[in-house]
This record gives structure tokens, sequence and C-alpha cells, in this order.
């Protein structure tokens, strides 16, 4: 057992945080071009050049492209009709079709996005030219100029990893606890402890330790790798990290603790432990923002420990957030940890 | 014996699960320094009281007094009292020997240095020396046995309850078992034994015969022999046993 809980949330930090990422990289196109002419060629070699694109292939069959389409070989057609060029020369309304496989609907958003913004760029090149030529002409443009603050180079890595590394730090808190008690009903040596005159509070005390000290440890762990391996500036205390750790472990561990007293099987309290587990990450902000949920789902979320967390540790790593910054969020998960814990204790019974 | 001094008074404890009556209005004393036998057949209810008895378990009705002390309102109390040996056994089978005694012993705030000196002297006499850092769960059941019950009385309690504490256990090692409990017994520590054994029924200073959660007999096994005129108390068991409504 003591190999896996800790060689596990290693192995899947490295994994996930590599595997599981938003970045278009390798996008498949399939381009069917019935114009050849000059314009269309030259926007095609902009696909070629990109290192978002792979060009499948070029061709004048659409039905070649919609089958390959179909057997998920490409995500995405370009179509050029005849007379494009033409069009495009003339200064006439020129289009593109572009096809999109939106069966994962956040992706072909991106593809088409990603699409649509290197036509963009060969429809500046264009009109660009079109204004040299014709200087009294000039169209008046506005152009948009931003900076991303705290990770300017929209890297995906410093944004998924602190919150990978809450989801490892929860699953070990949380199934090791719901487990705990529960095992012990089973194999029965809760009943040796329930005739001592041990104190509730003691008891539990004694189950949280341990796990504390495991999930420290691979916080500890994840921080080393996040800082060496993914070389992730980490601005804020580390401290600070720890503190919030320890109230968030309180939280999670008082949530598995009652599960555990509350269940009669492993069996059960893994099936709890899962039901919360898939609830809390899903809806923490690991994968999509928590704010463009629903706004019943972000009352929901008012209950939801990783919420809180990833929240803290993405703001401590990445933006220097300090202790009263966070202090709001901090002290409702301290109150959440003391409901918890208390639930906890009171639940676990010594007579039944 | 000495029948001045109750360690056990109970009279009327009831215990029903819904429409099951398990325990049905026993009466019964034990006194210091005796042995005392609780027998049954299976499911007749032994185990039920002696966990209400251990304050594992809440009666229904009843009063019941443990070591001078009420099982409703001293029930913590109680448990500094006594030791208890269940059924299935329930040590720590992933810590080592050791480990398992000053677990308990901590428990019970003996200081580490009377839980060394104790257990070495333990050890030495049950001739586990050189098992004292081996996990708990490599040893046989026998040993494993052994320790269970030492573990129960290393705290000294006025009581100790021992649930079947020789189930599966082979008859060389059940006599060494019962010079342990024979042994505890004379350091004033009185024993209370639920068993299936006859011969070590025995054993016992004084039995009582459970048949369908009430106590149907309760003397030493001579005179409960007499009374039964029965030739052992395999005889004797066996009569009332027969009683049962649960018959198969």
């Amino acid at each position: 057992m003591l190999p896996i809980i800790f060689a596990m949330p290693i192995i899947q930090l490295c994994v996930l945080v590599f595997a599981a990422t938003f970045e278009m990289k390798n996008t498949n196109v399939y381009v069917v071009d019935r114009d050849l002419s000059s314009h269309s060629r030259q926007i095609i070699s902009k696909f070629y050049g990109s290192p978002f694109f792979t060009v499948k292939d070029v061709d004048f069959s659409i039905k070649n492209a919609e089958d390959e389409l179909s057997k998920d070989n490409v995500d995405a057609i370009l179509y050029f009709e005849n007379g494009f060029g033409k069009a495009v020369d003339k200064k006439e309304h020129a289009s593109v079709q572009v096809l999109v496989n939106a069966i994962d609907a956040s992706a072909a958003g991106l593809y088409n996005a990603y699409i649509l913004s290197v036509i963009q760029d060969y429809n500046l090149q264009v009109n660009s030219k079109i204004q040299s030529v014709d200087k009294n002409n000039t169209v008046l443009q506005v152009k948009n100029t931003y900076s991303y603050l705290f990770n300017a180079e929209m890297k995906y890595i410093p944004y998924m990893l602190p919150g990978i590394l809450v989801l490892l730090i929860t699953v070990i808190g949380l199934f090791l606890s719901a487990m705990n008690v529960v095992r012990e009903k089973e194999i029965g040596t809760i009943e040796q402890i329930n005739v001592t005159p041990i104190k509730r509070y003691q008891f539990l005390i004694g189950k949280l330790i341990p796990f504390l000290l495991i999930g420290f440890f691979e916080l500890g762990v994840g921080l080393i790798i996040a800082a060496f391996v993914f070389k992730i500036p980490i601005l804020g205390s580390v401290w600070l990290i720890y503190l919030v750790a320890f109230i968030y472990l309180l939280t999670i561990l008082g949530i598995g603790l009652f599960i555990s007293t509350q269940t009669d099987t492993q069996q059960q309290a893994m099936f709890i432990a899962w039901f919360f587990m898939i609830i809390f990450v899903l809806m923490g902000g690991l994968f999509t923002p928590t704010e463009s949920m629903p706004e019943w789902g972000q009352k929901m979320n008012l209950l939801n420990p990783v919420a809180y967390f990833i929240k803290i540790i993405r703001m401590i790593m990445l933006k220097g957030s300090g202790f009263m910054d966070i202090l709001k969020d901090l002290s409702i998960l301290a109150l959440y940890s003391l409901v918890m814990l208390s639930f906890a204790v009171n639940r676990y019974r010594k007579v039944a | 014996m000495n029948t001045d001094q109750k360690v056990i008074s109970v009279r009327n404890l009831t215990k029903k699960f819904g429409a099951f009556t398990a325990n049905d209005s026993l009466s019964f004393d034990v006194y210091k320094g005796e042995i005392f036998g609780f027998l049954g057949a299976n499911g007749a209810g032994k185990t039920t009281a002696m966990k209400i008895l251990c304050g594992l378990s809440y009666p229904t009705s009843g009063e019941i007094m443990v070591a001078g002390l009420d099982v409703y309102k001293q029930r913590e109390e109680l448990k500094k009292n006594i030791g208890y040996m269940s059924q299935k056994f329930s040590l720590y089978e992933d810590l080592t020997v050791f480990e398992n005694i000053r677990f308990y012993a901590g428990i019970y705030g003996m200081s580490s240095k009377e839980i060394k000196a104790k257990s070495d002297d333990l050890l030495q006499k049950l001739g586990l020396v050189h098992a004292r850092n081996k996990r708990i769960g490599e040893l046989p059941l026998g040993w494993k046995q052994k320790l269970a019950f030492s573990v129960a009385i290393f705290h000294n309690p006025e009581i100790v309850f021992l649930d079947e504490p020789t189930g599966g256990v082979d008859p060389v090692t059940r006599r060494q078992f019962w010079d342990l409990i024979y042994e505890a017994s004379r350091n004033g520590i009185t024993i209370f034994v639920t068993t299936h054994y006859m011969d070590e029924a025995e054993y016992c200073n004084r039995i009582s015969i459970m048949v369908d959660g009430r106590i149907d007999a309760l003397d030493t096994p001579e005179r409960l022999k007499k009374q039964f005129e029965a030739k052992d108390m395999d005889e004797v068991f066996l009569k009332l046993a027969r009683k049962s409504n649960y018959q198969e």
C-alpha cells in the first residue's frame, strides 16, 4: 500500500500535466481546393507553415474529405469554391467554407478560432496590399492591443499543475480516510478500540495525523516537481500554501472520516467517496472556469472544498497573493473543516 | 470466591432487536475473583449480553452494574476497569506484538516505562520474546489468542470478558490458555467467559446456561450435574438445549 500511496500521485502529476492539455497542436486539416488560384494556394501554405495544423491532403473531391472526417482521420475541412481567387481579385465577397467535427464542442470552438485567425491573417495581408495601391482610400482600422496578466504567455502548464496537485491530495486524503474507520469495522478491530476508555476525538485525531503527513509529503513532492521539472515560478509563500493545505486537508479528511463512520462496508464508503469526488472535481474549476457555471452551480460550489483550494493555490502560485488576499476563502474553508470534523466525531459511535 | 463482593450485578436485562428478543429479562450476579462460565448454543444471546456488559451495546431495559458502575451513565468510566477479548481476533495484524501492547496499554494511561517492563515479563512468560518485533499477522492462531488475552488484562482490570476465546485452537494450546485464565483469576481478576466446549465449562467456578435468550440454569458444575441427573456437562447442556424453540 505504501508505495502505491507515494508513487501514484507523482506519476499522475507528470502524466496529467503533459497530457491533459487544451492547447491545439495537432489539428488535422483536409483541404479541398477547387479554385487552384494563387490566393487559395497562399492560404493553404499558411496552414502548412502553422505548428498547430497538419494538412492531411489537398484534393478536389469534397466526398473524400467528408469520408475522412467521418472516419475521424481529420478534425476539419477547408473548402475553396471555384472562383474564390477571382472574387478576391475583384474585391468582391469571397468565402471559404470550414467544416469542423464538433463532437467535442469546446475543441471544435478552438479549431474554428484557430482556422479563422489564419484566414484573418491572410485577409489583412490582402487588405493592406489594396490600401497601399490605393492610398487615397484609407480604411479606418481599430486594433486591439492586450496583455495577459499573471500568465503572460498563456501557458497551459502553470494553470493546470496547481489544480492537478489539489486533485491528487484530495484523492489520497478522501479515499484513505473514507476507507479507514469502516475497514476497522469490517475486520473487527474497532470493537477492541470501542471497549477501551479512549475518547472519540482522540481516536479520530489519531486517524487524522498520518493522513495529514501523507498529504503534506505529496504536496511537497508536487511543489518540487512544479518548480524543478516544469519550472513554474512559485510567486507566493510556500508556507502559506502549506497553511491552506493544512486547513484544506482537515476538511477533506473530516468528510472522509464522516463517510467512514456512517458506512458499514468499504464498498459503500468507496461509492459515496466517489460520488462526492466526481462532483467536487468536475465543478471545482480544474478543467472549466467556475465563473461560467450557472448560478445554482456557483452556489453549490460554496460547499466545494476543491473549488476553494484550486482558486487559492492558483492565486498564491501564479499571482503571488498573500495571506490577506485569500483570508476570506481560507476562513470559509476553516469553518468548513470544523463542521466536518465535529460531524465525524459526533457520528462515530462507540456504542451500537 | 467471595460472595460478599459483587463485581457484576444484572437485574432484568432485556435486549430487543425489533420484534426479536435476544436477551429476555436476565438476572444474575458475578462475584469477585470467580470464573463465571456463560454457556449457550449459537444464537442463544451470549455475545449480545456480553457486549452490553462491556458498554459496546445499549440494553433495551434492566439495571446493570459492572465494577460498581452503571452501564447507562458511567460507560466510559466502566471501560477503564474491564478487559475484553472478542470472538474475532481483533488486535492490529499490521502492527508488531510490542506495538499492539504499547498501543493498548497507552490508551489505558500506562507509562512507557511500566509498559516496557511489564511487556518484557509477559513475553518471557509466554515464550514469545523472539516474536516481540514480529507483525501479529504472521503468528499462528494459538499465539495470537494468548496474546489477545494478555493484552486484554495488561492494564490489570477488575473483570475480563472473554467471548469464545479458544475457538479454533488446538487442545494443547487450549490447556495453556486456561492456565493463563487461572493465573489471572489468582491475581484477583474476575473472569467472565463464554464457551462451546463443555470440558471448559468444568473449569469454571459457576456456569449459567442460556437457551433462547433466557438463563435456564445457573450454579456450580457439580450441582448442575446433580440437578439434571447427568454424568457430565455435555449431558446437562444437551438436556437444556433440546428445549429450545429454534431447533432445526
